[in-house]
């Protein structure tokens, strides 16, 4: 019996004193934390996941106090998180437009011209290091789903040897601007109309030998657009969405018709 | 003295070692094993954390346990005062060297549940090391520890960029490389010591 007594006596005292002994310590060595600091770690979740990149609540919290990190960069609380921090700081609320993912090519089964019948590591950037993509074109879509793989979300399936992004599903995330060996993937804001799909460097003669739907870099997008938002620049033609008026007559008079409206979302 | 206490570091960190031949702390030996950056931070948590615990770990046994003849409290006790050690070291370095605890960042926390921790005091206890020998042991053990995750991470970043069947993809391969690697240190069982 004594035994026991003995055991649970000692036990309990051990618990005891190490419970005091981590509340002097926690007393003594309290670092002073900003009170804007631990607002804003209120309104975080405290799940600790790491979806901002930070090594948790505690660590984002003080990334947004030292404006390192915007008041919405807690991806699991969204907006309305964001709301209260932003209210803490008295700063106004960054409405973020949405954006998407956006593949920058056109040229799909029926419009680019084949180069060979690829059997090797089915892997984008292999393909282009063994010099024998499946497409002539040098800058266009390998359609070996590379990006595919990246995206966490399921976004990108690869219809008709060209990647194609759901944007209901894209996060915005930017794994396949990051994966796209060629560089085709580019965020776009979710209201862009029209948008370029083509990425080729070549001249339009070239162009027209590879690629049905490639951009010529005839420059009558550039002529026709009154907002002055086009700019063709490397042999391919660009849209800057911040000045695009959606008029729409750039789509019109495109002899590739490389510049098309895009589906609303 | 110092030839044996050689011999406690060769012994816990290459042919014991905690991970590949005693199996213990394989959850963070796996999690954490992504980058070579993030393992070598946990390494030196891992290192930090286990010479203190084996340390106090062995003044306890010696000066509570043995005494009360509560040898077969040694789980619970250790339990305990490793998790209360993390603690108070945490909230140590925080107020006293706060670019250690930057570095070490959420890995210390994540330390007290690693049953490296206490697997080691245990073996102490078990090999009936002294208070130098603990420590020691402690040391060795966590080297061991941080010689395997940095090997793993080294592998596992080649791994990235390799093309693995897809059935082996991601878990597998892991488990899979572990297991060579695991194999290949059985031969420091060889090492006549």
């Amino acid at each position: 019996m004594s035994h026991i007594i003995i055991a649970t006596a000692a036990v309990a005292v051990i618990g005891l004193l190490i419970g005091v002994l981590l509340v002097t310590v926690d007393k003594k060595f309290k670092v002073e934390v900003d009170e804007k600091e631990a607002a804003v770690r209120a309104c975080l979740p405290g799940n600790n996941c790491g979806g901002c990149g930070y090594a948790g609540c505690d660590a984002l919290a003080s990334a947004i106090i030292h404006q390192e990190a915007p008041v919405n960069g807690c991806p699991v609380g969204g907006d309305p998180v964001a709301e209260k921090i932003s209210t803490i700081l008295g700063l106004e609320m960054e409405h973020t437009e949405k954006v998407a993912a956006f593949v920058k090519c056109s040229g799909d089964c029926e419009n680019a011209a084949a180069r060979c019948h690829y059997v090797g590591i089915h892997d984008c950037a292999s393909a282009i290091s063994s010099g024998l993509s499946p497409w002539t074109c040098d800058f266009g879509c390998i359609g070996f789903g590379t990006c595919a793989a990246a995206c966490p979300f399921g976004a990108i399936t690869v219809d008709q040897g060209v990647a194609r992004v759901d944007r209901d599903k894209c996060k915005a995330c930017g794994q396949c601007v990051a994966a796209c060996p060629r560089h085709l993937i580019e965020l776009v804001p979710d209201s862009a109309t029209y948008a370029v799909r083509c990425s080729s460097h070549d001249r339009g003669a070239a162009v027209k030998k590879v690629c049905s739907a490639g951009c010529l870099a005839c420059k009558l997008c550039e002529k026709q657009c009154e907002a002055g938002a086009i700019t063709v620049e490397n042999n391919v033609a660009h849209i800057d969405y911040d000045k695009c008026t959606k008029c729409g007559k750039c789509a019109e008079k495109c002899p590739a018709k490389v510049i098309k409206k895009r589906n609303p979302a | 003295m110092s030839t044996s206490l050689i011999l406690i570091i060769i012994t816990t960190a290459l042919v014991n070692n905690v991970v590949l031949s005693q199996f213990l702390g394989i959850c963070s030996f796996l999690g954490v094993s992504k980058q070579i950056k993030t393992s070598i931070s946990l390494g030196v948590a891992v290192i930090f954390v286990i010479t203190i615990a084996s340390g106090v770990a062995n003044l306890l046994y010696d000066f509570l346990l043995a005494p009360l003849h509560l040898e077969y409290l040694e789980t619970i006790v250790f339990i305990l005062v490793i998790a209360c050690l993390v603690q108070i070291v945490e909230m140590f370095l925080k107020k006293s060297s706060p670019a250690i605890y930057k570095a070490l960042g959420i890995y210390l926390p994540l330390i007290t549940t690693n049953c490296a921790v206490l697997g080691v005091a245990l073996t102490n206890v078990q090999n009936e090391y002294n208070f130098i020998q603990s420590i020691v042991a402690g040391l060795g053990t966590a080297i061991g520890y941080t010689i395997a995750i940095v090997l793993l991470a080294g592998i596992r970043e080649r791994i990235d960029e390799a093309s693995v069947p897809l059935p082996f993809r991601g878990a597998p391969v892991v488990l899979l490389t572990a297991a060579l690697m695991s194999i290949a240190f059985m031969g420091f069982s060889g090492l006549s010591l």
